[in-house]
């Protein structure tokens, strides 16, 4: 187990960097940096630009130097905890960023276990109860989920519980614990909020999961082992819940892979819709600025997001089924 | 021992010579479908299922409709209206006064309310303002080929029709989402081309060649995969000069789309190839001097062909969904370009939702479209084995 462990934490670092490679290639894409923009800007205006001051910031993030060594600063910036300099704010990235990366952190944490906690309990349903009346009703509803663009069931959302629980659901908290340290209030003001996009966020993924789901667990169910096991009298909950359904939470663990990149990106749109104080809309708004190193660290942040989910629950399906734990490395 | 029971049976010899293939013999049915080919069997299956064969005409309804905009359209896309700025949906009557008119719309009484700014529409119920069909109205260039001014519909003379109200500038919103669709509708397919192409040739090579090919390829996609999707949509389309025509934007788009979504399609392409090529056919075939092309593109890909097909009409949702998104955001496509994300970005706030209910049903093709290629995909995906 430690060593399945070991060495998936080890090819985790060359993908790691490639990434990184990639969002500094991104944030390097458009014509010009930050500095230049704003020299032009004020020379426009006719104002001689603060010189010792974009001269330091030159000197000190190398914009004037090659593009690797750029890369290198970067990197090793990064490495120590320094993120950069956000030229909009004016301020170290870290300062600008504050508690957004938790807030994020927390949505999607939030969103996976919703997706779970629905999920789990319809596809098993579904899948026992194969073209009931409940069933086709679910089906056709997971597909209504997966089909509306979430940005507009936030916008719907937003409206409904403004017109029917008079709330103001926009936002991650109450006003007054903007700002402030975390505290008991703030935490429960927080889930307060939460649960709207969390829902939101939610509805696609959880569609998704509950069809796989429902098609894992068909196909375990036609397998003969159960036959057997009802043909010997197994009760059906019993015959249910001992094999079948733990061969089909496999994937239900594999597949967050798959999910926390869409839960990611959707808690970027969404985030965006209803104002949460998440990455989503700065980073939105860094890329618009050309704020590079802003935008590159929450890149480089949702990506990590998503690199170490996914090796979470590669380490868990590890632990839950020794064919993958004993068989490392042969099967990929 | 007895003697033999008076009730036994005769010997039987039957007179009839006898066909040692009687067994084999088939009936036409049997030979029709033994005979077939693979596409006919899929294509049997396939209209089996009902929801597929329902969406396919659904789609090729829409993309139609999206080919001749122009002309199904009753507005051009930027006609525009002052005197019916934010009009809510008209709903369409038949009978005036108990009497059978056709499909006509009543005009509109308009009042603003000068505190609140506010317009209230109402339908004048003396004034009937039945559709015109097959008609000359708005001018419009055809794809840029040529001019026209014919419609299917257009709204009387000197009247209104707008189905399903007018946007702020009082435009058409009926209008402008039949114009919408031809953007939307081949943003998917233009991505899809794009990251076919890429898939089928990494995977290609991944899956045949293997070795470090494969592993090169297989870390790409794994790097790939593991980035949230839209993020770097979004990074990548901030980055599209702002200088860029419109054309331009449009294809910088699809591009985008199609760069990151080729993964899913590599890894099947990769994993079928690395099965199949152990299959004794495609030993032959190399033991027999056919080049690694041939050997791919002749014995390999028609195989699987059915399977790509079914995978692609699976992942058009997600791109159609990302434009949308994007365009929503500002990141995608702007203004003059028309897409579904482009009318949505209008609703963007609370107060649409509560004031312009109607600016939200460009959504209403968005979602039709995809369940119709999510049923479609359903139904290809099983179709594509068809000995199953």
């Amino acid at each position: 187990m430690l060593r399945y462990i070991i060495k998936r934490v080890l090819t985790m670092i060359p993908t790691l960097c490639a990434i990184s490679v990639l969002v500094f290639i991104i944030i390097q894409l458009p014509p010009g940096d930050f500095l230049t923009t704003q020299i032009a800007e004020l020379r426009a205006q006719g104002m001689d630009a603060n010189n010792a001051k974009i001269e330091f910031l030159r000197q000190q993030y190398g914009l004037d130097r090659p593009m690797w060594e750029q890369y290198a600063i970067w990197l090793f910036g990064m490495l120590q905890g320094d993120f950069g300099y956000s030229f909009e704010y004016d301020l170290p990235v870290t300062e600008v960023v504050g508690d957004r990366l938790y807030l994020s952190f927390l949505l999607s944490f939030a969103t996976i276990l919703f997706t779970w906690a629905m999920a789990f309990p319809i596809g098993v349903y579904s899948a026992v109860n194969q073209y009931s009346v409940g069933d086709h009703a679910l089906t056709f509803i997971g597909f209504l989920g997966l089909a509306t663009p979430n940005f507009l069931l936030a916008l719907v959302m937003m409206y409904l519980a403004k017109v029917h629980f008079g709330i103001s659901i926009g936002g991650l908290m109450d006003p007054q614990y903007l700002d402030q340290p975390f505290s008991y209030g703030k935490f429960i003001s927080v889930l307060e909020h939460l649960w709207v996009p969390v829902i939101v966020i939610g509805t696609s993924g959880t569609a998704g999961m509950i069809r796989r789901l429902r098609a894992n667990l068909l196909d375990e169910l036609q397998k003969q082992y159960v036959t057997t096991a009802r043909a010997k009298g197994l009760s059906p909950r019993r015959a249910l819940i001992k094999y079948p359904l733990r061969m089909s939470l496999n994937p239900f663990i594999a597949d967050i892979g798959n999910l926390l990149p869409q839960v990611v990106s959707g808690a970027a749109v969404v985030s965006m819709v209803l104002s949460l104080p998440t990455t989503g809309p700065m980073l939105i708004e860094a890329l618009r600025s050309q704020d590079m190193y802003l935008a590159g660290s929450f890149l480089m942040f949702l990506a990590m997001l998503t690199v170490v989910g996914v090796l979470l629950s590669d380490i868990a399906l590890a632990a839950l089924d020794p064919r993958i734990r004993l068989g490392a490395g042969t099967e990929r | 021992m007895t003697d033999a029971p008076k009730d036994k049976i005769e010997h039987f010899v039957s007179q009839a010579p006898f066909d040692p293939y009687a067994v084999e013999v088939l009936t036409p049915e049997q030979e029709r479908y033994f005979l077939a080919t693979q596409w006919q069997l899929m294509w049997w299956k396939l209209k089996r299922h009902k929801l597929a064969v329902i969406s396919g005409i659904f789609l090729i309804f829409m993309y139609l409709v999206a080919a001749f905009a122009e002309v199904v359209a009753p507005y051009a896309l930027e006609t525009r209206n002052s005197k019916a700025l934010f009009a809510p949906p008209q709903s369409l009557h038949m009978f005036h006064e108990g009497e059978f008119v056709g499909p006509f719309v009543y005009a509109y009484n308009q009042k603003l309310d000068f505190r609140t700014m506010q317009r209230t529409y109402t339908e004048d119920k003396t004034r009937p303002q039945p559709l015109r069909f097959l008609c000359l109205g708005d001018e419009y260039s055809f794809l840029g080929l040529f001019d026209g001014s014919f419609h299917l519909v257009c709204p009387a003379k000197d009247g209104a029709f707008y189905l399903m109200g007018t946007d702020r500038l009082g435009r058409d919103v009926f209008s402008r989402i039949i114009h919408g669709a031809r953007i939307s509708l081949t943003v998917g397919l233009f991505g899809i081309a794009i990251s076919f192409a890429i898939g089928l040739t990494l995977g290609g090579l991944a899956g045949y060649y293997g070795g470090w090919v494969d592993n090169v390829v297989q870390r790409l996609i794994e790097v790939i995969r593991s980035f949230p999707e839209l993020p770097l949509w979004m990074a990548l389309s901030a980055a599209l000069p702002v200088t860029w025509s419109p054309v331009l934007i449009y294809f910088g788009i699809t591009i985008i789309l199609g760069l990151l979504d080729w993964t899913g399609l590599a890894r099947a392409v990769r994993s079928k190839l690395l099965a199949l090529r152990e299959e004794d056919f495609c030993q032959a075939a190399q033991l027999m001097g056919a080049s690694p092309k041939r050997v791919i593109s002749k014995h390999l890909l028609p195989s699987f062909a059915s399977h790509l097909i079914a995978s692609a009409t699976l992942s058009v949702p997600s791109m159609i969904l990302g434009e949308t998104a994007l365009s929503f955001l500002g990141l995608g496509l702007r203004a003059p370009i028309t897409s579904w994300g482009v009318l949505l970005a209008e609703a963007q706030n609370i107060n649409v939702v509560a004031l312009y209910p109607w600016l939200m049903l460009p959504v209403a093709p968005v979602i039709l479209t995809i369940l119709a290629f999510n049923f479609l995909g359903d139904g290809l995906r099983d179709a594509a084995d068809p000995y199953k």
